[in-house]
């Protein structure tokens, strides 16, 4: 087959080194696509809900990761298979948009998946199953609008919020102290959201963990949390109605980017070049003190020299802050970055009403407060917990919650969780197959059947009978007409999801949805695999 | 071909594999530490692999796991508690891993009843808190009266040390950690005790130095003793200066302008001896070398120099002594100068070390550890510095306990008491978390050559009293009033031990697959 004729009758090679690549063609292709896919959701199966269990995973260098989190397990696990990473990059775009759901994604996708074979089995051709299932999304989406409520918060009454967090934390190992980091979170958010442009920029919620302590020592800090303390060890470490220089020039003999040569052949100009040398390390600090500054963060090292004159004039300095914490103490203090000591003005200093340095534990590690800040809208989660696999958790897990809150504050609309949505979108999409002449009715009714794999997912992660349970619940949503019921996990006794209190966001169901459907198109479309045999 | 999704050395273990994977993995690490745990514990010798096959001889949970190769991924969860503990608290590092492990090896036997990890967890989480709530409710706190708390000090370190290397000394060295703690006058700042070991002489000749020493020697011809000492303390180069400007290089034509540019250099060198001078100093200690000509220089003014103190050194010194580390010397008068009443070098076994006395700031001080051999000293070293941080931490945090299985017992008794009135399958998990914490005190007693279960079972006969005060002495072999024995631990730590080994446990409950990626490949087949 790699082997054409052109209009002589000479054969030519298409594909060149034949031999070394394994190719898979026509329905072999899809079937094996579909089978590698399957298998990465099937690993994220029993995450999900909160009976989810965890994975504990090992990376090439011996760390473990212990998550819950369906896009850290996809991108921990170095999935090789070329569909497998299809699904991994599915999980993460819905990590970046919408920032939960993770689990979620996949498992609809493999769902869907999974009901595709059994079309492919039938000998319908996969692309008018990829259009069915266009179809049906497009349905499922209509549907989701239609049940979706709108959800009433308001700064003051931040508790519905919370609850909604809650749901997200609750299928995570933190979910001991779910209230208090949901409430963390929510404040946070709401610290750093504009409200009047509904909209939240993450990046100014700066989470930092340090290993020690209890999970219930998490703390919320209107400021920002630095891992770094003073360059010397005499210097202040409490400052009150600090003026910050914040520098990304170092405090060391220049170094111009041009090729030079400083050539000394007397001694005249060898006392020279040392009094200029003394001279600039001293200009250097007295410009800082001049422009009235009390405390300067610098994103460089200090040469011995001048730590000791920032020392001695009393000018407390931290040394090597990380570029992103620069800018986030620059946006909280209302101070520019400044990349030059000539471009000090008083103007571009930050402001923070309190900064003081803060020891723990045995070993020798502080770690430095920025609080009281001119500019509140920079805060931190500092997160606190018996052990690093544990800090790294909850960091995700805290991550998780805030894009919920965030999601909420954008768009107030939301669907009821616990697999509810799911169900009532398989109804509908299952209706409006009936109506729709052709093949496609087939794939539109296989896309209702593989809805149902979250919730029946749930049901089982939860100890209930998968079927059972998921009958039950289809039936009365049926004759009650009632769009919330879902599957009741924590065995609390009702099924209506709105008295649980389990909600999710529309833009993540729909998103998941949407998302689910085009990989699993994608996936259909492709009907040959070239590999390079030698790997 | 089922689906095969990974790369070819990578493992994956699912469902009942997994789990029975992660439980033997954290129960092989606790067995190993577990005959460490209490006084008559016994040690373990540890080999590098490494150049030199060195031996540690330790009794230190945390030591012990640290040098371990672990590849099980639940054991490595273990080996991180471990470590937490000693940072965050310093002792009960190998309590924490033998409860973590008794909780898993309970939930092992819930499993094979098909109890569901998550109904476990959640039975776990009750107990936990119940746990907790009855320790709070009986610790004791002597923070007013400064005479009792001392002696509760006395009693956490010497209950800490009765299982280490030094419990032949312990009182000794309990008062040492104590008064040595107290010094720091409740800042809880470890750096400013310097423990510096020297071998020779016996564990009993260790003693506690109010001042500083620095383990370094006077340059030569220097005077030996100084009487009020004012000390510059400086991080500068003192060997010749070089020129820090980027792209100085030396480019002359001649050979006498190479010899006017050393004398210049020479020059520069006697200008900056001679500013420090100017402070009027009569001990000069540096970070970096001395070399001799500056040495020299320093010998002729009759002051006293000390080159390549490590930077630790610096700091301490520049905290006992009040004085700042200094790197520029242009401005003489506002320099701060440390301050001490006497400099002088003495001999401790063969070394010649710089003592300090009479320093300004009393929250210093030194101890010096002496001992039959190095692995000795190591060890006593390891053992003090638990002591010393369990002191620190109650310092800062006064509440107590008893000890000797005493808090378990209480603890159990009350989880115990709980699983009654809980209904459902959680009051199973509550029951074996009880009995989890009941595994302690007959660790405790298994390592002494007791007959654990007729001890423990005393004990829980004993606890059914409300306020008992029974637990083990190790020491008589039977159940004994821990109060009149003077056994007594730090809250802070049994607490820290507490929350951290169930955290980890149920960490590890949680997990049904274990995915390990394919090792990275090493060039050099290590």
């Amino acid at each position: 087959m790699a082997l054409a004729f052109d209009e002589y009758g000479r054969p030519f090679i298409i594909i060149r080194e034949q031999e070394q690549k394994s190719r898979v063609r026509g329905l072999d292709a899809q079937k094996a696509n579909i089978l590698a896919a399957k298998a990465v959701s099937r690993i994220l199966r029993t995450s999900l809900g909160p009976k989810g269990m965890d994975k504990m995973l090992q990376s090439a260098d011996g760390e473990v990761t212990i998550t819950n989190d369906g896009a850290t397990i996809l991108e921990q696990m170095e999935v090789e298979n070329q569909i497998g990473k299809l699904m991994v990059e599915l999980s993460r775009s819905q990590d970046y948009e919408i920032g939960d759901g993770t689990t979620g994604v996949v498992v609809t996708a493999g769902a869907l998946l999974e009901h595709a074979e059994k079309l492919l089995d039938r000998g319908i051709h996969p692309i008018r199953v990829a259009e069915g299932y266009e179809m049906a999304s497009k349905i499922a989406v209509e549907t989701l609008e239609k049940i979706s409520t709108k959800f009433e918060y308001d700064v003051f009454n931040f508790e519905p919020l919370v609850q909604t967090c809650m749901t997200t934390l609750s299928s995570k190992i933190v979910g001991r102290c779910k209230r208090d980091l949901a409430e963390i979170a929510v404040k946070a958010v709401l610290a750093v959201a504009d409200l009047e442009r509904r909209d939240v920029n993450l990046d100014l919620i700066k989470v930092e963990g340090k290993v020690g302590g209890r999970l219930e020592d998490t703390e919320l800090v209107y400021g920002i949390v630095v891992d770094k303390d003073m360059s010397h060890p005499q210097m202040p470490k409490h400052i009150e109605d600090a003026k910050i220089a914040i520098l990304t020039c170092p405090f060391e003999p220049p170094k111009p980017k041009t090729k030079h040569k400083v050539d000394i052949d007397s001694v005249e100009k060898f006392q020279a070049l040392q009094e200029q040398e003394k001279k600039y390390f001293d200009d250097m600090v007295q410009k800082c003190k001049d422009v009235g500054s009390t405390l300067v963060i610098c994103q460089w090292g200090f040469d011995d020299e001048a730590n000791h004159l920032l020392m001695h004039r009393g000018l407390p300095a931290v040394r090597w802050v990380g570029g992103v914490e620069l800018e986030l103490i620059a946006i909280a203090t209302g101070g520019r970055i400044v990349p030059r000591f000539q471009e000090l003005t008083p103007e571009k200093l930050g402001k923070a009403g309190l900064v003081r340095e803060k020891s723990f534990g045995t070993t020798k590690d502080r770690m430095l407060y920025i609080e009281e800040c001119a500019n509140s809208k920079a805060v931190t989660i500092f997160i606190r917990g018996g052990n690093k696999m544990m800090i790294e958790e909850t960091k995700r897990s805290v991550h998780d919650a805030l894009c919920v809150a965030r999601n909420l504050i954008r768009d107030n609309s939301i669907v009821y969780g616990g697999g509810s949505a799911e169900i009532a979108v398989s109804l509908a999409v299952e209706a409006a197959a009936d109506k729709i002449p052709g093949v496609e009715q087939y794939a539109m009714r296989a896309f209702a059947d593989a809805l149902d794999a979250v919730p029946m997912a749930l049901a089982e992660n939860s100890g209930l009978q998968p079927i059972d349970t998921l009958t039950a619940v289809k039936a009365q949503q049926v004759k009650e007409k009632n769009p919330r019921l879902g599957i009741d996990c924590n065995d609390v006794g009702t099924n209506d999801m709105r008295e649980q209190n389990v909600f999710e966001t529309l833009i993540g169901k729909k998103q998941q949805l949407q998302l689910a459907t085009q990989v699993v198109k994608m996936i259909l479309k492709i009907d040959d695999v070239i590999t390079p045999q030698s790997y | 071909m089922a689906g095969n999704i990974f790369k070819e050395e990578a493992l994956e273990e699912k469902g009942e594999r997994a789990r029975m994977a992660a439980f033997i993995g954290a129960m092989a690490i606790e067995d190993l530490v577990k005959s460490t745990l209490g006084p008559k514990g016994m040690d373990k010798i540890l080999q590098s692999a490494g150049r030199g096959h060195s031996i540690t001889v330790t009794n230190d949970g945390a030591t012990i796991l640290k040098s371990l190769h672990v590849d099980n991924p639940a054991a490595k969860v273990l080996v991180e508690i471990s470590k937490v503990q000693d940072d965050e608290v310093g002792d009960g590092t190998t309590s924490v891993v033998v409860l973590a492990g008794e909780l898993l090896r309970e939930a092992e036997k819930l499993i094979a009843q098909k109890i569901h990890p998550m109904t476990i967890i959640a039975g776990y989480r009750m107990a936990v808190d119940c746990a907790r709530s009855a320790l709070e409710m009986k610790v004791r706190n002597n923070k007013g009266d400064s005479e009792k708390f001392r002696k509760d000090l006395v009693n956490i370190a010497m209950t800490t040390l009765s299982s280490k290397i030094l419990s032949q000394d312990k009182e000794y060295f309990a008062n040492l950690a104590v008064d040595a703690v107290l010094r720091l006058k409740g800042s809880g700042n470890l750096e400013a005790i310097q423990i510096i070991k020297k071998c020779g002489g016996s564990l009993r000749d260790s003693f506690l130095d109010e001042g500083f020493i620095l383990d370094r020697k006077i340059g030569v011809g220097q005077p030996k003793r100084i009487q009020n000492a004012k000390i510059l303390v400086a991080n500068t180069a003192m060997d010749t200066d070089k020129i820090k400007i980027y792209g100085a290089r030396v480019r002359v034509d001649a050979m006498s302008k190479v010899a006017e540019i050393e004398a210049a250099e020479k020059n520069k060198m006697k200008e900056k001896v001679e500013k420090i001078l100017a402070h009027g100093i009569n001990c000069f200690v540096n970070r970096q070398l001395i070399y001799n000509f500056p040495e020299e220089l320093f010998a002729e003014a009759g002051i006293m120099a000390v080159e390549h103190a490590d930077f630790d050194g610096i700091e301490r010194l520049a905290l006992v002594t009040g004085g700042e580390i200094a790197s520029t010397f242009e401005n003489p008068e506002s320099v701060k100068l440390g301050h001490c009443k006497q400099i002088e070098e003495i001999m401790i076994g063969e070394d010649k070390l710089i003592h300090f006395s009479g320093v300004e700031l009393g929250q210093a001080c030194t101890i010096v550890l002496r001992g039959a051999s190095t692995h000795l000293l190591d060890e006593a070293e390891r053992s003090l510095h638990d002591a010393l941080c369990v002191l620190a931490a109650t310092v800062k945090d006064s509440r107590v306990v008893w000890g000797g299985g005493w808090p378990e017992m209480l603890m159990a008794r009350h989880v115990d008491e709980l699983a009654r009135k809980t209904p459902g399958k959680k009051s199973l998990a509550v029951e074996s978390f009880g009995a989890a914490l009941r595994a302690i005190p007959s660790i405790i007693c298994d390592n002494a050559g007791l007959d654990s279960a007729d001890l423990v079972s005393q004990l829980r006969a004993a606890h059914f009293n409300e306020d008992s005060s029974a637990g083990v002495d190790v020491i008589t072999g039977a159940v004994g009033d821990m109060e009149a024995r003077g056994i007594y631990e730090a809250f802070k730590v049994k607490l820290a031990v507490l929350l951290s080994a169930t955290e980890a446990a149920e960490m590890i409950l949680r997990v049904d697959e274990i995915i390990k990626c394919a090792p990275r490949q090493r060039e050099d087949g290590m």
